[in-house]
């Protein structure tokens, strides 16, 4: 028996080394921790595990910058006026009600199998928790705020770096923490159904030559990133508010 | 009228036989008021008697009314609430107050600064405002109100939510800013005996109108010889049998 892999790994290591031991769960069907450490230990190596998250990574940056900045606009818009209210708004509805996954095939269909339309689902997944977060967090504003900055004569910027954007950041941050969720999601499936390159690829390749290492170590992988994408926007939200300290 | 003595009662905020009407609902009814520089005139009277819909109408918070509307310069408003931005320091907070001033940065915190040394808060500049205590917060509000050097300062019963103690503290700090500036007051008020102690006239206002002022002959402060009288008297008008 090897050492057990720390992080994530380790929190199950001990009972399925346990079972790896006494033979009630077969390698071919769950490989022991030490080998899953092994097989992320030779794709670090041979440096397949760094170019697949590059790829991967700079799908889903691409995604969710297209999409943030989409839903983050329509969103403002959407919560400033009501003019936007009534006419962006129901398309959006009717848009939301569509399961995202469930547009791969037309997207194939309309984009090929290339980077564009792995990033465009990533988008229009990731738009719609921003949208929604950034619509309701601009109509919770204290009205009482706005009154004041009239009294003291603030321009609509001022107004809106002043009081509209302080004040939404920490719900349209918890838009961008459910958007990071969805944008990764969105990713996994898309890169098992068509891709040359990137994590899931790496998983799907894995599986034509049965390597369940590979399998599992590329799952930790999603695991470890989205942990990780998640705590850096939980640091932006606790710089947001720290004001309330 | 010579011009000295224009000037001795320049006025700060005036209204002229003003009407408002919500829809249907007649707020104001024919109000004329007028606040000289350095006098303070307290607006007393029960809840939806319109005394918020004067201040606000003064503030130029609400537009559409009937009548004239004075003001000299651009007035400042204390709210009840301090109504301070959270997410900015406590001297940035009062900078705002200077919006309009167009000043540079540093001369708006220079500025800032002294304000918040005449309201006792000097040491608090760089804090943020959730960690101040009522009343420290509301003397943040006076002094982001006052840091513009206003002519008329208008007042929503701007110590109602603070406690008795405070209250008194916060009254003694407004006058003594009052006697520096000497700056037009409306003090908008349901307490009597804030008003009496600190105006030097009372309006009384129901129903949209203003019914009855009186005009307090004695000390600001200092309970006189008709302290007494005049307090039963706006109770008497305001409708209140003690």
């Amino acid at each position: 028996m090897g050492i057990d892999p720390p992080g994530i790994a380790g929190c199950s290591a001990g009972p399925l080394a346990a079972g790896q031991r006494t033979r009630l769960i077969p390698q071919d069907v769950l490989p022991a921790p030490s080998l899953i450490l092994e097989a992320g230990i030779e794709l670090i190596e041979n440096g397949q595990l760094a170019d697949a998250l590059a790829v991967s990574g700079i799908r889903v940056a691409e995604g969710l910058l297209l999409g943030g900045f989409l839903g983050v606009a329509l969103g403002t818009a959407v919560g400033l006026s009501r003019w936007f209210e009534a006419t962006v708004d129901p398309p959006m509805q009717v848009i939301r009600a569509l399961p995202h996954l469930g547009l791969i095939p037309l997207f194939i269909l309309w984009f090929g199998i290339g980077e564009l339309p792995k990033v465009l689902l990533v988008a229009l997944g990731v738009s719609f928790p921003l949208y929604l977060n950034t619509f309701s967090a601009i109509r919770q504003v204290d009205p009482k705020l706005f009154e004041t900055a009239q009294v003291l004569g603030f321009t609509f910027w001022q107004r809106f770096r002043t009081i509209i954007v302080p004040s939404a950041a920490p719900q349209v941050l918890v838009g961008v923490r459910q958007s990071l969720a969805i944008a990764w999601l969105t990713l996994i499936v898309a890169e098992q159904i068509n891709a040359d390159k990137g994590i899931g690829f790496l998983i799907n390749n894995a599986r034509d030559f049965l390597r369940i290492d590979i399998i599992i170590f590329g799952l930790i992988v999603y695991a470890l990133v989205g942990i990780g994408t998640d705590a850096i926007v939980r640091t932006l939200e606790r710089r947001a508010l720290r004001y309330r300290s | 009228m010579t011009i000295a003595a224009e000037r001795q009662t320049a006025v700060a905020g005036e209204l002229r036989h003003v009407n408002k009407w919500y829809g249907a609902h007649h707020v104001l009814t024919d109000v004329s008021l007028r606040v000289a520089r350095g006098e303070i005139v307290a607006l007393i009277g029960r809840s939806g008697s319109g005394k918020s819909t004067v201040l606000r109408l003064l503030a130029g918070l609400s537009t559409d009314h009937a009548g004239d509307r004075v003001v000299s310069g651009a007035p400042a408003l204390a709210f009840q609430e301090p109504r301070l931005f959270p997410w900015r320091d406590v001297r940035t907070n009062v900078a705002y107050g200077l919006t309009r001033s167009r000043l540079t940065r540093s001369e708006a915190q220079t500025r800032a600064d002294r304000a918040l040394a005449d309201v006792g808060l000097a040491d608090h500049a760089e804090v943020w405002p959730l960690t101040l205590s009522g009343g420290q917060a509301q003397r943040v509000s006076l002094a982001r109100a006052l840091v513009a050097e206003p002519e008329l300062l208008l007042l929503d019963e701007p110590f109602g939510a603070l406690d008795a103690l405070t209250r008194l503290s916060m009254r003694g700090l407004l006058l003594d800013l009052w006697r520096e500036h000497r700056f037009g007051v409306l003090l908008v008020t349901h307490d009597v005996d804030e008003a009496v102690a600190s105006a030097d006239r009372v309006l009384v206002l129901e129903a949209g109108r203003v019914v009855h002022t009186l005009t307090i002959d004695e000390p600001r402060q200092s309970p006189g010889a008709h302290t007494a009288s005049y307090r039963a008297a706006l109770l008497d008008k305001l409708g209140v049998q003690i």
